[in-house]
């Protein structure tokens, strides 16, 4: 068990947790290899025959000091893997989350990831998601979330997929928000070959000066496909929102992007902003004129364009 | 001396317009040349036809490069041959850090030269290493760190696109600072310029008004005739109404 831990981490170039003081856990396909608690945050993991149902839950008013890890994965080249968690921080707990999801070995593998998510009153919560996958484009993904943010609430999930091919990915999140929470939901995808990658994401403002943005950036080439439909509602006063989503195709690569902005108070704002388009001519000649060619310019633009920091982010 | 520009006989025609008309002018190794005229000269057209910009390419006559035909090169075969071009309007990168952006270009990609060229136009390095070259810096700062990416390359020619433009005294004067700078180490600056203040920094100037070098010589002259002549002057690029 402990040899597959490692070889778990080694995809991602990184070794299991060994201070006490991190909270970890491990899954392979279903099966629960690690699981290391600290004071305050509860996990109940069943393996199933083809996944692991999971709930954890954070105790109202702890503060973790530490973000927990957690690594998904299937070595294999086949199989499936399913997780369902239901994911519940008390009020005025705070945690943050680093997800890596490793499918280095995929011929035909699906993973699916179905969520319920709930944040008590002024909890805290940051989930940042990164997936490796290998070079076969072999992996189906399908992450199902839902959240709800109670009063004064702050939730970011950042899904991050960045080296190997995407394969087949449909991201379905839809976040609830109560008043004066505040929610940031980011994706950030390459893909390549014949790669699919949906996002549907939806949020809405449901109390009074609720926040909310989503953004998604992609970038696609080879024969890839990118469809990005994300939606988010005002409904009540001081309720404020962006959708953004910038997109940059090459080669064959195909792109769409639908932002909905639906606003139902009249002192509500919610904005929008879609770029889809090739690299822009004035990055590439800027960086050329510096001596890359073509090639290590487009994907210097790609790269920070795929950045954490694009968009604000840190 | 041998110059390390030398254009000949340059024409370019864009959307049936002559834009560059039959232009020879020579930079010599190690100074500093502006050329000086009225917005709709020529004068980043001249630029973008030494840089080899898409587009700029289609040009009757020659460009030499330390005597070398530039006409099949493109952008990133003249910069490695030591040519590069700081713009009016800095491009913004988002998500691409200041610290990658300055070293794109450069021989030697550690921070310590990121951090000397930051230091070299008035940025402080703690400051802007890990900031993207986004929106959230101004024009101005945008330009300087264009010059700190410019500085690393180590370049033989420098071409600047109005220097001067949307920024404040102090950057101007961080910008001619590493404008010097560059002289100092070897580099040969060409200021495309409408501003006396930036003429004033060169040593050799051209004038230039619709598409052709009116007067060539040292700077006080240039700028003499630029500020009598070309100021006052209302014929909206058409020398041939406008009289010399």
């Amino acid at each position: 068990m402990t040899d597959l831990v490692e070889k778990m981490y080694a995809t991602l170039g990184e070794t299991c947790a060994t201070d006490p003081g991190v909270a970890h856990i491990e899954i392979h396909g279903n099966e629960v290899l690690g699981l290391q608690l600290v004071p305050g945050l509860n996990v109940v993991a069943d393996e199933r025959e083809d996944g692991v149902d999971a709930r954890v839950v954070l105790d109202a008013g702890v503060a973790l000091e530490n973000p927990v890890r957690i690594c998904f994965g299937l070595l294999p080249e086949r199989g499936v893997q399913r997780i369902n968690m239901e994911i519940d921080l008390g009020e005025d707990s705070r945690m943050a989350v680093v997800s890596s999801c490793t499918f280095p070995n995929a011929i035909d593998v699906l993973h699916t990831m179905d969520a319920d998510i709930t944040l008590g009153r002024n909890a805290e919560y940051a989930y940042l998601e990164r997936h490796v996958h290998g070079s076969a484009g072999g992996v189906e993904v399908v992450p199902d979330a839902r959240v709800r943010l109670e009063e004064g609430a702050r939730f970011r999930t950042d899904f991050e997929l960045l080296e190997g091919r995407a394969g087949s990915i449909a991201i379905d999140y839809e976040a609830v928000c109560m008043a004066r929470s505040v929610l940031e939901m980011s994706a950030r995808i390459s893909g390549s070959g014949n790669d699919s990658i949906k996002i549907h994401e939806k949020a809405t403002l449901v109390g009074e000066r609720a926040r909310g943005v989503l953004t998604t950036s992609i970038a696609v080439r080879d024969q890839a496909a990118a469809e990005v439909k994300n939606t988010l509602r005002a409904e009540a006063a001081y309720a404020r929102g962006h959708v953004d989503c910038k997109e940059i195709i090459r080669d064959h690569g195909r792109a769409m992007a639908v932002p909905i902005v639906e606003v139902l108070h009249p002192r509500a704002h919610v904005t929008h902003e879609a770029a889809i388009g090739s690299v822009d001519a004035k990055q590439l000649q800027t960086l050329m004129a510096h001596g890359l060619s073509e090639d290590r310019a487009t994907d210097l633009i790609i790269e920070g364009l795929l950045s954490p920091s694009y968009g604000g982010r840190d | 001396m041998d110059s390390i520009i030398a254009v000949r006989d340059l024409t370019l025609n864009l959307g049936g317009d002559r834009i560059l008309d039959d232009m020879t002018l020579d930079l010599w190794p190690g100074h500093v040349h502006a050329v000086v005229g009225p917005n709709g000269a020529g004068k980043s057209t001249l630029a973008s036809c030494i840089m080899g910009l898409p587009g700029y390419r289609g040009y009757e006559g020659r460009i030499l490069f330390e005597g070398r035909d530039m006409a099949d090169m493109g952008v990133d075969e003249r910069a490695h041959l030591g040519i590069t071009m700081a713009w009016q309007e800095p491009a913004r990168f988002e998500g691409l850090s200041v610290r990658k952006f300055v070293l794109c270009g450069s021989p030697r990609d550690d921070e310590e030269t990121a951090a000397e060229a930051l230091e070299l136009v008035g940025l402080s390095p703690d400051t802007y290493l890990e900031r993207a070259v986004d929106d959230t810096l101004s024009g101005g700062e945008r330009k300087r760190i264009e010059l700190a990416s410019i500085l690393t390359m180590q370049p033989k020619l420098v071409m600047m696109d109005e220097p001067d433009s949307g920024i404040d005294v102090e950057a101007l004067r961080r910008i001619f600072e590493a404008m010097r700078e560059l002289r100092a180490k070897g580099a040969t600056v060409l200021l495309i310029t409408h501003s006396v203040t930036v003429l004033e920094q060169a040593d050799h100037a051209f004038l230039m008004c619709c598409g052709r070098i009116l007067e060539k010589g040292e700077t006080e002259e240039i700028k003499k005739f630029f500020g009598e002549k070309c100021l006052p002057c209302d014929h909206q690029n058409r020398p041939e109404e406008g009289g010399r």
